[in-house]
């Protein structure tokens, strides 16, 4: 990947966040009507996810992810209509063939996975993987994606350490939301930066503001050739907002001050980065407006079509177990 | 052949298939300069090299969470655990992780590890260097969960192990490391995984048994014999998937069967050798089934009085065996 975020670049992350904020929007929906069993929201989240992908390179990288990331994993190339049907687990559903909550398991085009919902395991696999690739001489990168809550797991202790001890090409990135699920940072740490933990494990710490593509473009890219060059490991520490309580199951007002949640749009991702982009002429107002409708279009063409596909059925049940022979 | 001890066949395997294979990797706990506290990979550092002979930080639940991650991306790991005791950390891992990549990813990816946990008690390991901790990890699917209790076993299902696609748990009996030898060839043998092995033949009544039991168990058959009891030894070897056929077959034919075990009885392999026996030899059992195992409390008492009441020995074991072929 160069270092240059040219029109076309800008134009495609925008576009990705597009559709996938009509996506959260319609599994949200689709859950309300009984269709979708459960999702985690990642807006607020967009412009974090798909200028930390964009910086990384989706055919050669490894990424391990968690729940909360539509964008992540469009912006690797999984299509909408394949994001569709983990949340509905349909027939042919690609991650795990609908054993798995939405967008867990693994893809057959990228190395993207995804496994547990037991928070922060995902850190020590991903200094596993990367130390796979040191041993073979590969100039990959491993990327592991993980929130604020993760961050007080023994598991992410351990990962970062080791990494660092054997300066294995990893990049932890956190996004940093403010809440595992209901409870505040304040109650999480006694710091008031998860970057800041870097300097116990020696390696660098960077905050950024994960509203900013450009900012999590750059933090990424220099953390990803520091890994290629063989320096090591970086911890990044992208703030965001979550926009949306924590899962389609849950009720942020219980926990959040009213003023709080009404305040929430003012960190939107998506007309922050509108912005941005028309005040430096890569997009017009009108443009935008022609992407969100073709956004949409996407996502009711994806929906109309999965909508009658049918759930895996028994026949399907043991394959890949014990007793599949 | 050459006759070797336990630890010598676990040694000489590990060195083996490294040879042999670029991505079979080792990583624990004071493994390389100090070659395992009970020397499992004596002078393995200097043969390999620091890369694949991965001295970690004091770290369980990472230890397996970099296994499984370097399995998932093409490597063979063999994690070793220092002692049983101290797994418990990294359960998250093996139990609620690793078991799970080949069914939950639908095939797209699998976890070809082997993490080696020495375990087992009757060496004066008191409440935390004696544990058998067998029973959760042969309850899981997606698992396979091995217990030699010879050399020559311990070499073949080692080697069948690190080869496997699959997590292997590979149980090694502490005290079995340099009180038992054996004769082990020297060339490339395997073991299939799940299936058990008739020890010894008998008429009477059929002892199952796994690990150090099983050579109390040998013993005190030589004595039954001379008692004039003829008693059929069933070694489980694996204990997931466990050989069905292997304990329904000799139970069929003998119509009794006691178990031996030195794991607590409570919800354990005894209990569902028990319950495999009740379910396909019902109406070939003479007598009821019977379990000899310790009681109910920590294992073990560090006292030495106190250890060996607590386990089963061969007066134990024969007693139990001419109790039950006189009902």
């Amino acid at each position: 990947m160069t270092n240059e975020l040219n029109k076309s670049r800008l134009k495609k992350m925008f576009r990705t966040m597009l559709i996938s904020r009509a996506l959260d929007e319609r599994v949200w929906i689709l859950n309300r009507q009984g269709k979708a069993a459960i999702a985690a929201s990642a807006q607020g989240h967009e412009a974090s996810q798909v200028a930390c992908i964009e910086a990384l390179d989706p055919s050669l990288d490894h990424f391990l992810i968690y729940y909360r990331q539509f964008t992540v994993t469009l912006a690797l190339g999984t299509t909408p209509e394949e994001q569709l049907r983990t949340f509905l687990a349909k027939d042919g559903e690609i991650m795990s063939g609908a054993r798995q909550f939405p967008l867990h398991g693994s893809h057959p085009r990228v190395d993207l996975f995804s496994f547990s919902n037991v928070v922060g395991t995902q850190l020590p696999q991903a200094v596993g993987v990367a130390l796979a690739d040191k041993m073979r001489d590969s100039n990959a990168v491993t990327v592991v994606f993980f929130g604020d809550g993760a961050a007080s797991q023994g598991d992410c202790h351990e990962a970062m350490n080791f990494a660092s001890i054997h300066s294995l090409p990893v990049i932890f990135f956190c996004e940093n939301n403010g809440y595992a699920i209901s409870v505040p940072l304040s109650k999480q740490m006694a710091v008031e930066n998860i970057s800041s933990r870097a300097a116990g494990y020696g390696m660098p710490g960077v905050l950024v503001d994960g509203t900013d593509i450009f900012d999590v473009f750059e933090a990424t890219s220099e953390a990803a050739n520091r890994a290629r060059r063989g320096e090591g490991p970086t911890l990044i520490e992208s703030t965001v907002e979550r926009l949306l309580p924590h899962t389609t199951d849950d009720d942020h007002s219980k926990y959040r001050r009213k003023d709080d949640i009404e305040g929430l749009s003012r960190m939107d991702p998506l007309p922050i980065t509108a912005e941005k982009l028309v005040s430096i002429n890569v997009l017009s107002k009108s443009d935008i407006q022609m992407m969100e409708k073709e956004a949409k279009l996407i996502v009711d063409d994806a929906t109309e079509k999965i909508g009658n596909e049918p759930y895996p059925g028994v026949e399907t049940m043991l394959l890949h177990s014990d007793l599949e022979f | 052949m050459p006759i070797v001890s336990v630890i010598e066949a676990v040694r000489d395997t590990i060195r083996s298939e490294m040879k042999q294979n670029p991505s079979v990797f080792i990583l624990g706990e004071d493994i390389g300069a100090r070659g395992g506290v009970f020397l499992a990979t004596d002078g393995f550092v200097e043969l390999f090299g620091p890369e694949r002979v991965i001295d970690t930080p004091l770290a369980e639940s990472s230890i397996c969470g970099i296994a499984i991650g370097s399995a998932v991306n093409g490597m063979r790991p063999i994690a070793e655990i220092q002692f049983a005791d101290f797994v418990w950390p990294a359960v998250n891992q093996i139990v609620g992780e690793a078991s799970k990549i080949r069914y939950g990813t639908y095939g797209k990816k699998i976890c070809p590890m082997t993490i080696r946990i020495p375990y087992g008690g009757g060496v004066r390991g008191g409440l935390y260097h004696s544990q058998s901790i067998e029973v959760i990890f042969s309850h899981t699917p997606g698992l396979k969960v091995v217990a030699p209790a010879t050399a020559y076993d311990a070499s073949g299902l080692l080697r069948s192990a690190i080869r496997d696609d699959d997590p292997v748990i590979f149980l090694e009996h502490k005290k079995t490391y340099r009180l038992v030898k054996g004769e082990v060839p020297s060339d490339d043998y395997t073991i299939p995984l799940g299936k058990a092995e008739i020890k010894r033949e008998g008429e009477d009544l059929t002892v199952i048994t796994y690990g150090l039991m099983l050579h109390y168990v040998l013993q005190s058959a030589v004595e039954c014999e001379k008692l004039g009891i003829s008693v059929e030894v069933v070694d489980l070897r694996t204990l997931r998937p466990i050989d069905r056929e292997t304990i329904v077959k000799s139970v069929s034919k003998t119509g009794r069967a006691l178990i031996v075990q030195e794991d607590t009885a409570a919800v354990s392999i005894s209990s569902e050798v028990s319950a495999i026996i009740s379910e396909e030899c019902f109406f070939d059992l003479d007598a009821p089934i019977m379990r000899l195992t310790p009681l109910e409390i920590p294992p073990m008492p560090f006292s030495p009085i106190q250890e060996s009441e607590y386990l089963p020995s061969k007066q134990k074991i024969t007693s139990a065996v001419s109790k039950l072929s006189s009902i």
